[in-house]
């Protein structure tokens, strides 16, 4: 379970201080799907960020399992996005010099997972997403689509509690994205705790709740 | 930082990063790390050289591996018989040479000169008697001659020249140096050592960078002493070359303990090297270590550029990577492992390339410096430290740039944000 409490961020530009969070309180149950929409500009990725430990808030709370993670060290936030989280990034961000199953297994090896056991789960997570065939295959190899798929593979093999998706097929043709989101309710239907931001309703509906904000605030949360 | 996790994530992140680049890019700054190690070593090594290149001429061509001289007081061996009775009766010994030495003034041009007033074409200079085959085994003296050829047992009345008693050859006026005009092989010549003048013919001029060659005047020894009237056969000096690997320190220590140090000075060529060549040595490698240290700095500099841009132009990916979970210390240690890498890889090159090539073909081909024929001096175990010296150095100038780009905000860097 993930629980934010009177979340707030803003930038500082100089003089001028920008807030894009100004406090927002949601909550989403272990096992949930939940989409965060809204328009351009609207905070929807800063929210994304902040609770997947990708960056600090500038004030408010964030519980995962009950567990205050403002209080973590940035080593600690570092070993808790390895350990607990999956994320999955609207370009893919897969290293380019790595192969697909390397790419996968990097996190594994990193959690001291042994080479042998790392590349077992790498592949079982590739062939997951039906990418068995293109294990060896460079990043530059591979379609858009199939480099999300290597990306949510990567987000997945090691079982994390949430996994978080930033517009995963924004970059995507409709085929690919109707794959990406297939792979998503089929997590989901495992039981994986997703949280993805999105700004199509067509993927928005494989959620069980869409959460909507404006302005830095949830205007709605809705359910499916 | 230095977990054995970290070491294992850095290495494979290393190992990626280097197998998978543009294999140009590397070679290019593998190439760098070669012209850099070069520069530590080589240069070094050749200026050392220049100076060692005169040491082991005037061991090879002068001393030898060890000479017997007259004491400061004397301008003889005494007892030069038994002397060399000992030296030719130890087992160490190869091969040997006495030398009979006086000084004394040449004479040019006494007989074209009309007038008295004009100025004799004189020239002070050492003379030295020789046995000519012995000293040629010994310090093969013959290999000098530029005019003219080599003294035979017989030669009677025929003298070898030193170059820099020809004025051709050292084309310098100096108040307290003079050499002699218009002469060479076959040249009649006035010789005067201790009021006792004879004409004789110049055989051969005598051209080495050795100065003691280039300076003296040699004929056969005999004739020497009958001029000077050592009928004691007190020799000045005795060259003595040693069998292969024979330390010439236990030669002369075997000699001392003969007695022989009363009557004479036994020095290695070591022992015999002048203080001021021991100086020049020293300063010569003072001189290579700042240009060393010179290379160093443009190693490091190099190796932080590099480091530096692959760091920035990978700034997303490694924002990337720390956004997975990968610990900040593994991604420095990547670096540092590819620094190392660069680095070892520039070192073995220039140790192949130095060893293999560079050092045997300038020991062939000395390089002909004004003074001395150059060789390149380098020991493996110098060679050694400043390989270290530039592990250490890149080492450092690719963690720091890797610790600064790594230690920026993960989302900054994910985002491209500033």
């Amino acid at each position: 379970m993930i629980e934010v409490k009177n979340l707030k961020k803003s930038f500082k530009d100089g003089e001028s201080v920008t807030e894009v969070l100004k406090g927002i309180d949601f909550v989403a149950k272990s096992g949930e799907f939940v989409a965060i929409m809204g328009r351009s500009g609207a905070g929807k990725s800063t929210l994304l960020y902040q609770m997947s430990l990708l960056d600090e808030p500038t004030s408010g709370e964030i519980f995962i399992d009950e567990k205050n993670i403002a209080s973590l060290t940035i080593s600690e936030r570092t070993y808790f996005r390895l350990s607990e989280l999956g994320y999955v990034f609207q370009d893919y961000a897969l290293l380019p010099e790595m192969t697909a199953l390397e790419n996968v297994a990097l996190p594994l090896l990193m959690q001291n997972v042994s080479e042998k056991k790392a590349y077992h789960k790498a592949t079982e997570a590739l062939t997951r997403v039906g990418l068995e065939k293109r294990l060896n295959n460079l990043p530059s190899k591979l379609s858009g689509g199939e480099q999300q798929r290597v990306s949510i593979a990567r987000a997945i093999a090691h079982e994390p509690k949430i996994l978080f998706a930033d517009e995963p097929t924004a970059n995507l043709d409709n085929e690919s994205s109707s794959v990406i989101m297939n792979i998503f309710k089929e997590l989901h239907a495992e039981g994986q705790t997703i949280i993805m931001v999105t700004h199509e309703v067509e993927y928005s509906k494989f959620a069980e709740r869409i959460v909507r904000l404006d302005d830095g605030k949830i205007i709605s949360i809705e359910k499916n | 930082m230095f977990s054995s996790l970290n070491i294992r994530i850095g290495f494979f992140l290393a190992r990626h990063q280097i197998e998978r680049s543009n294999p140009w890019t590397t070679f290019l700054i593998i190439f760098v790390m070669f012209f850099t190690f070069l520069n530590l070593v080589v240069i070094s090594g050749i200026l050392v050289g220049l100076i060692q290149g005169a040491v082991d001429a005037v061991r090879i061509h002068y001393t030898s591996d060890v000479i017997i001289s007259s004491l400061n007081n004397k301008t003889y061996i005494e007892n030069s018989p038994e002397v060399i009775s000992i030296v030719k009766s130890l087992p160490q010994v190869e091969a040997m040479t006495a030398r009979y030495l006086d000084g004394g003034t040449l004479e040019a041009n006494y007989k074209t000169r009309t007038d008295l007033k004009e100025k004799p074409n004189t020239a002070v200079a050492s003379i030295t008697g020789i046995d000519p085959v012995a000293e040629d085994k010994v310090t093969n003296l013959s290999k000098f001659i530029v005019e003219g050829e080599y003294l035979k047992p017989g030669d009677y009345d025929q003298v070898l020249v030193g170059a820099y008693l020809d004025k051709k050859y050292l084309p310098i006026d100096s108040p307290g140096f003079s050499a002699l005009n218009n002469i060479g092989p076959g040249t009649k010549i006035r010789l005067n050592v201790h009021g006792v003048q004879r004409e004789v013919t110049i055989k051969g001029i005598i051209k080495a960078k050795v100065d003691e060659l280039s300076m003296r005047v040699f004929m056969v020894d005999s004739q020497l002493r009958s001029m000077i009237g050592r009928n004691d056969y007190n020799v000045a000096e005795i060259s003595i070359k040693l069998k292969q690997g024979v330390d010439p320190a236990t030669v002369r220590d075997i000699l001392k303990q003969s007695g022989i140090d009363n009557v004479a000075k036994v020095q290695t060529y070591n022992d015999a090297e002048p203080k001021f060549i021991k100086d020049m040595k020293d300063t010569f490698a003072l001189l290579g270590n700042m240009l060393s240290s010179i290379g160093l700095v443009v190693a490091s500099i190099t190796i932080f550029i590099v480091i530096f841009i692959n760091a920035i132009t990978r700034r997303k990916f490694i924002g990337i990577l720390k956004g997975i979970g990968i610990s900040e210390q593994a991604i420095e240690i990547s670096y540092i492992f590819q620094s190392f890498f660069y680095a070892l890889c520039g070192s073995v090159v220039g140790i192949i390339v130095l060893y293999g090539f560079l050092q045997p073909f300038v020991a062939a081909n000395p390089i002909d410096f004004p003074f001395s024929d150059g060789i390149l001096v380098a020991p493996i175990n110098g060679t050694m430290f400043r390989v270290g010296l530039l592990m250490v150095t890149t080492i450092i100038a690719g963690f720091i740039p890797a610790r600064l780009v790594v230690r920026k905000n993960t989302l900054d860097s994910i985002l491209g944000r500033n």
